[in-house]
């Protein structure tokens, strides 16, 4: 039979598919991306922490919006103000549509005085179209075109500066244009671990070239290629929300309450109250001005309670190897007063972490309540902590 | 001869006419089905037309069929088993082509390729398809209320509907009204901009229709076909195992497994009435059998022109049902090969075989096709849905041979000059030069073709015209007005006399629905 190919591979595939031991593949937005290299993703999700993790993320949607208005066309789009967003900056923010329920979430970067990069999840070339009416503008898809690699860790800046680059400087989501081995690249200080780190946007032609050279120059720091299942657990540690998984794009939504509004995931401080006209604005101030009914949250499952229960069976706790994506209840006494949606056991942190949709009044930090657990078979509650988002903030991040 | 004695005769061994005798047998009736042909399944029906080459020769695919009536009849356990149709490859007029494969990433990835903006609408409207087939999914199980009526359960069931539509929410209510008023080439434009997908998706609102893509309410019919679901997945269509008369032959195993017994060459000629009641059936043979319930599984015009005399029913009725439209447009040509089609868009032998190919490479193809017809003459280069069940369900056909089914729009049952032989072999020519421009290996493969005009869907089904769901699927014809305002609810002005097939609500396609509807009406009057 005379198959087409399915998934989609990514620039660096002749690199990252020989390193995948154990065939843990999965897909991301039509792409076949690595699990883990190695059999069990703990030294992946160590040299986030502790050296520098390389992360293939050029599944990511890219775009880049040209023109006068381009700035006029991101602002009437997303929450934050963009006017604002300066030569070099980044912005991270979602957007809405006009109910104000978040269609999606990413970055935009402002590369020159009038051109800007968006990344999403989603693809939305058809919504930027769809907003640009009646303004000057050109919007690209370069998804294909641009590779994009995530360097996080402590030694990432060092990795970087190994190989030349001017990054010592670079600030927290601000990007510099540079070159390392005459391949010309972007770098940004940005990524989805809350660590040190950066992100590198670079041409598809280029990208293998580029892993060469940072394994290179890596190898020496620490280096380790890492896959979504070591990402997956720094990110739940950083706060840092998924879509499809903690919350769904609205025109995914079958039933109203499958959509969320920026606040109901922790995005309120990304809606700009003094920007011009943009999507979702009037019912987005509306909801700003009425009390809170949902908050997307941290919990922390308590150990005592965890050995507790798994005491009951002759257990020692069970904790989950890698970080689950499913929806587990959450209770006040009797009552279901929410759900969490991603949740891991830290190997830093050393505790057991979830990230929640907790209705009012039970979102506050400090919160007690208690998460559904299945104890052999059975489901129990585990006593559970509201905590405060992120759960791991490190100096080294913004430093 | 005395006649023989049942609570319930049931005349055609259609599906739905064995449904509402499962239905009617599980309630205790001592039910008799009446089959005029020697098989069952009316034009859901497998033949071996060809030593050796079964075909589905009438409806071929499956998605309507109600999971309530499954679930009810224990259908899988009689022999149902639904194979899936996956894709569906649009050839092209420059060589390439439009798929639509299971996987929604690959689907995508091939939609992208021909427009970026037409993948991601595909989203919203899947999600707006969705909720609007859920909407009328409750409509396909309620008794159509009478909105002049007011009567206290026709006013009830008018509430539950009105509260219903309350329900749905102002933006589906719009989408729900655009869907009823507009065509389906309209109602896409709103969303797409690709010409191919366009025609491709605006199909599904022509098939069995005197309609266009143009046509206002051709929209509506788009959507019937998008609540097909299988296993609770909307817009799933797939083969039944043994062809659709295998499904005819499930119903019929889990009717008499319930009781009802179902005979085959046995000709219904007439109802016999006395004093405004049916009291029993007279065979073409001159047999006669008695029952206190008479229940016709044909279309309207058999129902009420044929089978009793007009003369016994009300003047407006009998107008209602003369200009009840059938008007069929549709022909299939099925052909045995002696090997697969290779297709110059895809060479070679590949997934897509496994599929349907939609000869639909433009709006503007297709509604040409329908100019055709309106003007009397079968489409130069038609509408065509191309399936090979062999691929997927190889006991169709010898091993390494195959059978294909082609379903051809438009072919008018009033054709100038009338349908004749030469007619015939002209339409079959027309159909086989057409695919074989996507094809070019066809006509070497055929071993065998089978070419049915509408003339000969009416001849061989006795459906009226030739109208595949026996009765245009147009809004004029559809809930309470299907067959005839007063007449919607099964029940017929003559005592004991019912009506079952698609010509009543909700109407055509393996559904079983009217069946189902009917015989729940006919015990809840029995009681």
């Amino acid at each position: 039979m005379n198959f087409v190919r399915v998934l989609r591979a990514t620039p660096f595939h002749a690199r990252t598919a020989p390193l995948v031991r154990a065939q843990t593949w999965r897909r991301w937005a039509g792409y076949q991306v690595a699990s883990a290299y190695e059999p069990h993703p703990d030294r992946e999700y160590a040299a986030i922490r502790n050296a520098a993790g390389l992360i293939d993320v050029s599944p990511l949607h890219k775009y880049l919006i040209g023109g006068p208005h381009a700035a006029r066309l991101l602002d009437r789009m997303v929450t934050r103000d963009v006017t604002r967003c300066e030569l070099g900056q980044v912005l991270y923010t979602p957007w809405c549509d006009g109910d104000g329920k978040v269609l999606d979430d990413g970055t935009i970067s402002r590369l020159d005085s009038r051109t800007y990069r968006l990344t999403s999840a989603e693809p939305n070339l058809r919504w930027l179209h769809m907003n640009a009416v009646g303004l000057d503008v050109t919007i690209d898809d370069v998804s294909a075109q641009t590779a994009a690699l995530a360097l996080q860790g402590p030694n990432s800046r060092a990795i970087l500066q190994a190989l030349g680059a001017n990054v010592g400087n670079l600030q927290y989501f601000r990007l510099t244009h540079t070159n390392v081995r005459d391949i010309p690249l972007t770098i940004s200080r940005t990524g989805y671990t809350g660590d040190l780190g950066y992100e590198l946007w670079v041409r598809a032609d280029d990208a293998v070239r580029l892993w060469d050279a940072l394994i290179e120059a890596g190898t020496a720091y620490g280096i380790v290629p890492a896959g979504i299942w070591a990402l997956d657990l720094a990110r739940i540690e950083a706060g840092l929300i998924m879509l499809d998984v903690d919350y769904f794009s609205a025109p995914r939504a079958i039933i109203p309450d499958q959509k969320s509004s920026p606040f109901e995931i922790n995005l309120g401080w990304a809606v700009s109250t003094s920007k011009g006209p943009f999507n979702g604005q009037r019912a987005l101030d509306a909801e700003r001005a009425r009390a809170q009914q949902w908050a997307f949250v941290g919990l922390e499952i308590k150990w005592d309670s965890l050995e507790r229960l798994f005491a009951e069976r002759s257990l020692a706790p069970q904790l989950p190897t890698v970080a689950w994506r499913t929806s587990a209840p959450v209770y006040s006494g009797d009552h279901q007063v929410g759900y969490a949606t991603s949740g891991c056991w830290s190997p830093l942190l050393k505790k057991y972490l979830a990230l929640a949709h907790i209705q009012a009044p039970h979102f506050g930090v400090g919160s007690r309540l208690q998460m559904e657990i299945t104890v052999e078979h059975r489901r129990k509650r585990a006593d559970a902590v509201v905590r405060k988002l992120p759960f791991f903030d490190p100096e080294r991040k913004r430093a | 001869m005395s006649a023989a004695r049942y609570d319930a005769i049931v005349i055609g061994g259609g599906h739905n006419g064995l449904v509402a005798a499962a239905y009617l047998a599980r309630a205790g009736k001592k039910t008799v089905v009446l089959e005029r042909r020697h098989v069952l399944g009316g034009a859901a029906v497998t033949e071996e037309i060809f030593p050796g080459f079964k075909f589905s020769v009438f409806s071929y695919v499956v998605s309507l069929l109600r999971p309530e009536i499954i679930r009810d009849l224990d259908l899988p356990r009689h022999g149902l088993q639904i194979l899936p149709l996956e894709s569906t490859v649009t050839p092209m007029d420059n060589g390439d082509y439009l798929a639509a494969w299971g996987d929604a990433d690959e689907s995508r990835f091939e939609l992208e390729r021909h427009s970026p903006h037409d993948a991601e609408a595909m989203v919203e409207f899947g999600r707006l398809m969705h909720h609007m087939a859920m909407a009328v999914k409750p409509i396909l199980g309620m008794l159509p209320p009478d909105p002049a009526s007011l009567s206290p359960s026709d006013l009830k069931g008018l509430l539950k509907l009105g509260g219903h539509f309350r329900s749905l929410g102002a933006e589906r209510f719009h989408a729900l009204h655009k869907l009823m008023t507009m065509s389906s080439a309209d109602y896409l434009d709103e969303w797409f901009e690709f010409d191919t997908l366009k025609a491709t998706k605006s199909a599904s609102g022509i098939i069995g229709t005197f309609l266009g893509p143009r046509s206002p309410g051709s929209a509506y019919v788009l959507l019937h076909h998008y609540m097909g679901e299988i296993d609770g997945a909307f817009r799933a269509w797939g083969f039944q195992r043994g062809g659709t008369g295998a499904i005819s032959n499930a119903i019929a195993s889990a009717a008499r497994a319930l009781g009802a017994e179902i005979r085959t060459e046995a000709a219904v000629e007439r109802v016999t009435v006395s004093g405004g009641r049916a009291t029993g059936v007279a065979l073409a043979n001159g047999d006669e059998l008695s029952a206190p319930i008479v229940v016709s599984s044909l279309d309207p015009r058999r129902t009420f022109l044929d089978l009793v005399d007009p003369k016994a029913l009300p003047a407006d009725l009998v107008t209602d049902v003369r200009r009840y439209k059938f008007r069929g447009s549709s022909g299939k040509v099925n052909l045995a090969l002696s090997g697969l089609p290779d297709f110059t868009c895809m060479p070679g032998v590949g997934p897509h075989l496994r599929g349907a190919v939609s000869i639909s490479p433009s709006v503007e193809y297709l509604e040409r096709a329908y100019d055709d017809a309106k003007y009397g003459e079968f489409s130069r280069h038609p509408y065509m849905d191309i399936v090979i069940p062999s691929m997927i369900d190889p006991g169709m056909a010898p091993p390494g041979k195959h059978v294909m089914s082609i379903f051809v729009q438009y072919a008018p049952f009033q054709i100038n000059g009338g349908w004749d032989d030469a007619k015939r072999d002209a339409f079959g020519n027309a159909v086989i030069d057409t695919v074989s421009r996507y094809a070019p290996n066809l006509k070497s493969l055929i071993l065998h073709k089978q070419v049915i005009t509408p003339a000969d869907i009416e001849r061989i089904t006795g459906l009226s015209e030739g109208n595949i769901f026996a009765g245009e699927l147009a809004l004029q014809q559809l809930f309470f007005l299907r067959p005839s305002a007063q007449w919607a609810k099964y029940a017929t002005p003559i005592d004991g006399y019912w009506q079952c097939g698609s010509g009543t609500h909700p109407g055509g396609g393996i559904m079983g629905a009217p069946g189902r509807l009917a015989a729940q009406q006919i015990l809840k009057a029995a009681r």
